[in-house]
């Protein structure tokens, strides 16, 4: 054996020594190579770009900051310094009108408690995480709504007897559909003919009752005709005609339909007590309303209504029957062809066109019913983008359980619907968050309307007020709106990954 | 022989488990809800309308109008019509939302594709202009420049000058007035001629490499077809045009034409907001295009224009124009927020009329019925479209 190394010359016995990478492929230098100097006119865009930049960044906290006057008592302040800035003594001043508006002072507390609520239910439904999401859901649809209301408007709607009565009368008209829900509905009927004679009678009444006046009895100090009294007496009749079936029903789920219609009865008698309850607290006008207020409770309402509303339009959208879904068609593209403004305009003058004499909208009442209908056409859009993400499969398959309509978009497709246009819905609430700025044109002090009205205050007149104004409310709307598209991106995130096929 | 085929047949379903009569029934009380409803409304609208002495009739739209407008594309005035005036407001809406679609077009494909440059900075500036404009809503930003920027600008005499042909001051944009004389025609027919020959070309060229192979360069032919012919008829014409400068005389400009602040306001605001949802459909529209297409092109010889132009380009604007549409509709229907500025747009001269009139009821309905026409035509044409472009599938 001789000494191949010593014939083949030298061999490395070793690993050579890792190099680094050359210095301008790495770090920050290699990464500004990269991406910003790779060629002459990347390297005059970045330039450029970075000079742009710096001059608008530059130019905002030159008059924000170095320019901007901070202290003083009025408008004295901002003009006495010469080509001064922002006009910052302006913004501290109206800052709880921004919030609250005309809202009495003594008062403010109930709106802060309804922002408190509102912003801890809503964050712990937005934290995907937190448990008790149905709950959650529940409060925030039905339990908070009422709450705020009674709170920011004082509650005590004061409903007339012959209201109460008349919503009364309907929930013990509903009894009639226990027996049907409970036997089947030709069995229910069979067996609840006597009751169904009873309430027969009475609408009987009812109609008479349209052109014929009857004579009046004095009840809690209202007047309210024998013919009404006799139709609540018959209904209550019926209805109990109707319970008593499912009560002597040994078949537990005659008992459990029973349980939910009374169930169902007295949540609608609780909200009943609630709006029409004294709690003692101060009446607040809705013109005194205004600012962030307005603009959430424009907001919320509108997505809040719109939720349940578009669900049902874009079902119909998609139902075989064709009235309803032409119906659905026409509803939706005709409030998806105009814009806002007019409807906001049409809900302003025309609806109290439409109500019978008497009924009177307050403003802001007339502006919910506009947003509502106008964000329902724009939400059934969003709902039916993920109906039609439902593979095909989960309508047969519940279909071949032998689900119904309505046990199969309950239990199957819109729990799986739904939780996909979570995003879409927050990028309409986006969109109706922005929109609400536009009934300051109808009157109402929304965020913008009441930095529109403040800034020509003679106190604070100033070259510079209006531009601090905007600038402040550009803030409030972008801090809210960018937080939520924010939101929206991480969901969407979140969502993709239950949706994606894993494996072969 | 009967009895044996009737029992052979399924037991009849009960009369209310049949689907069929349960969703005529449930239709038919869908039908007669819907029209309790209607006429209650219309009962309550009548009823309301009597009592204020009023009725729902158009007629009132050829009454005398008697008030001015700041811009009117047609001859207008105090002595004409309401329905010229709401003409008039109809013409100046779309007005503003063609110039407005043209601005928002051109600036949304501009960031668009600064958002997927590989320049870091340009990139980032893209997206930070989308995340700003986005997020604060159209009618503040309008009101921003009209009230914040363009209103505390000096007066006519102190005006910004462009070179002494435009000026910009708190009375608007004043610019040269082009005054077409004899001869301008020829020009137009000249233009038309162009389009028609630059079409023909582009035919001619596409059947013809069909057929050979042959390439021909009908982008260039067309264009010189377009832009040549008619500056030929221009100069044979002996350029049948001069310009009247804007001049300062006095306390204002004398000359010119004008463009309104509430205009320049409205254009600004709508182009830059309506630009950032573009940018966002640009966007993606070219990332849905995989990579994979531009690596096929490669491979099949193809180099980078016509890799773009026959590849890329016609894939994105599949993807691309449906919603660039929608944005198109949203930003006519935007424009209704002329109001709040006092542009007279139709929203705003029928809330004037409205006033005048007190008719509100019929100026809800022409409201209703432009915008709705206008949306239709689109999404009809948009369906239509749609139907062209949509992938051949086997």
């Amino acid at each position: 054996m001789t000494d191949l190394s010593s014939s083949h010359g030298w061999v490395r016995t070793e690993d050579a020594k890792t190099l680094p990478p050359p210095p301008n492929t790495t770090g920050l230098t290699g990464w500004a190579l990269q991406n910003l100097f790779n060629s002459p006119l990347n390297t005059v865009l970045t330039i450029l770009g970075a000079a742009f930049v710096a001059w608008i960044g530059w130019g905002v906290i030159d008059w924000a900051l170095i320019r901007g006057v901070f202290t003083g008592e009025s408008r004295d302040a901002c003009v006495a310094v010469p080509d001064s800035g922002a006009c910052w003594p302006y913004v501290w001043a109206k800052f709880h009108q921004f919030i609250y508006g005309f809202y009495p002072f003594d008062q403010r507390w109930r709106v802060n408690i309804c922002f408190v609520v509102g912003a801890l239910a809503l964050a712990t439904m937005a934290i995907p995480s937190l448990p008790y999401k149905k709950w959650n859901a529940l409060f925030l649809l039905v339990i908070y709504p009422l709450m705020t209301f009674v709170l920011l408007t004082g509650g005590d709607l004061n409903l007339s007897v012959s209201t109460l009565l008349g919503i009364v009368g309907l929930l013990l008209l509903t009894a009639l559909v226990i027996p049907p829900l409970a036997f089947g509905i030709e069995e229910g009927i069979r067996r609840n003919r006597l009751a169904l004679a009873f309430a027969g009678v009475a609408i009987v009444i009812w109609l008479l009752s349209l052109f014929v006046s009857m004579p009046e009895v004095a009840i809690f100090g209202s007047f309210v005709s024998i013919s009404t009294l006799a139709i609540i007496g018959l209904l209550a009749i019926a209805a109990a005609l109707s319970a008593a079936h499912e009560a002597f029903s040994r078949d537990a789920s005659a008992r459990t339909a029973l349980l939910s219609w009374i169930g169902a009865c007295s949540a609608v008698i609780a909200v009943l007590l609630l709006v029409d309850t004294d709690f003692g607290l101060v009446p607040v006008e809705t013109q005194q309303w205004g600012g962030l207020l307005v603009t959430l409770v424009v907001a919320v309402t509108g997505i809040v209504a719109s939720l349940p509303l578009g669900t049902l339009l874009s079902l119909g959208r998609r139902s075989k029957m064709p009235v309803v879904r032409m119906f659905s068609v026409v509803f939706i593209e005709v409030w998806r062809g105009v814009p806002l403004i007019t409807v906001l305009f049409m809900a302003s003058i025309m609806l109290p066109l439409f109500m019978p004499e008497g009924v009177n909208f307050d403003k802001l009442l007339r502006a919910l019913v506009g947003t509502a209908l106008f964000s329902a056409a724009y939400m059934a859009e969003t709902v039916r983008g993920g109906l039609q993400a439902i593979p095909k499969g989960q309508y047969e398959a519940a279909q071949a359980l032998g689900l119904s309509y309505w046990k199969l978009m309950n239990l199957i497709v819109l729990p799986q619907a739904l939780k996909i246009v979570i995003p879409g819905i927050v990028n309409s609430f986006i969109s109706l968050f922005k929109d609400t700025t536009l009934v300051l044109i109808i009157g109402l002090f929304d965020v913008l309307g009441i930095v529109n009205a403040s800034f020509n205050d003679p106190k604070w007149v100033s070259p510079q007020t209006g531009t601090t104004a905007y600038f402040v409310a550009a803030l409030m709307f972008w801090v809210f709106c960018f937080g939520m598209s924010r939101y929206s991106i991480f969901m969407e995130r979140r969502l993709a990954t239950g949706h994606k096929r894993r494996g072969y | 022989m009967t009895a044996v085929i009737d029992e052979a047949r399924p037991q009849r379903v009960s009369f209310f488990n049949d689907p069929k009569v349960r969703s005529r029934v449930a239709q038919i009380v869908f039908v007669l809800l819907l029209a309790w409803i209607g006429y209650e409304i219309y009962h309550n609208t009548s009823v309301n309308l009597a009592k204020l002495n009023k009725n729902v009739n158009f007629g009132f739209l050829w009454g005398t109008a008697g008030f001015d407008i700041i811009q009117t594309p047609l001859t207008y005035s105090r002595a004409s019509l309401y329905i010229d005036a709401i003409i008039i407001g109809l013409l100046n809406t779309l007005i503003i939302a063609g110039l407005g679609i043209i601005l928002a077009t051109i600036l949304g494909f501009i960031i668009g594709i600064m958002r997927l440059s590989s320049n870091w900075v340009i990139a980032k500036i893209a997206t930070g202009y989308v995340e700003l404009i986005r997020n604060i809503p159209l009618l503040l930003q309008m009101f921003f420049w009209y009230a914040a920027v363009l209103k505390p600008l000096p007066g006519p005499r102190q005006g910004i000058n462009f070179f002494d042909l435009a000026f910009l001051s708190n009375r608007g944009l004043v610019i040269p007035k082009p005054i077409w004389s004899s001869g301008a025609g020829f020009v137009g027919l000249a233009l038309v001629a162009g389009c028609i020959g630059a079409f023909a070309v582009a035919r001619w060229a596409r059947l013809r490499q069909e057929r050979t192979g042959e390439q021909f360069p009908s982008l260039w032919a067309g264009l010189a077809a377009i832009i040549g012919l008619p500056l030929i008829a221009f100069l044979l014409a002996g350029a049948p045009v001069t310009f009247e400068y804007p001049e300062l005389k006095g306390f204002n400009f004398v000359g010119g034409t004008t463009v309104l602040p509430e205009l320049i306001a409205l254009l600004l605001a709508l182009s830059i907001y309506t630009a950032s949802f573009i940018a966002e459909i640009v966007r993606a529209g070219i990332m849905a295009v995989s990579h994979g297409q531009t690596e096929a092109a490669h491979a099949l010889g193809l180099r980078a224009r016509p890799t773009l132009r026959l590849v890329v380009i016609p894939q994105a604007l599949r993807v691309i124009i449906p919603p660039l549409t929608s944005q198109y509709l949203n930003l006519t229907k935007n424009s209704s927020l002329a109001v709040a500025i006092g542009y007279p747009d139709l929203v705003a001269m029928g809330g004037v009329v409205m006033n005048q009139s007190g008719r509100a009821v019929e100026i809800v309905i022409i409201w209703m019925f432009v915008y709705l026409s206008i949306s239709l035509l689109t999404s009809g044409f948009m369906n239509w479209y749609n139907a062209r472009v949509r992938l051949v599938e086997r």
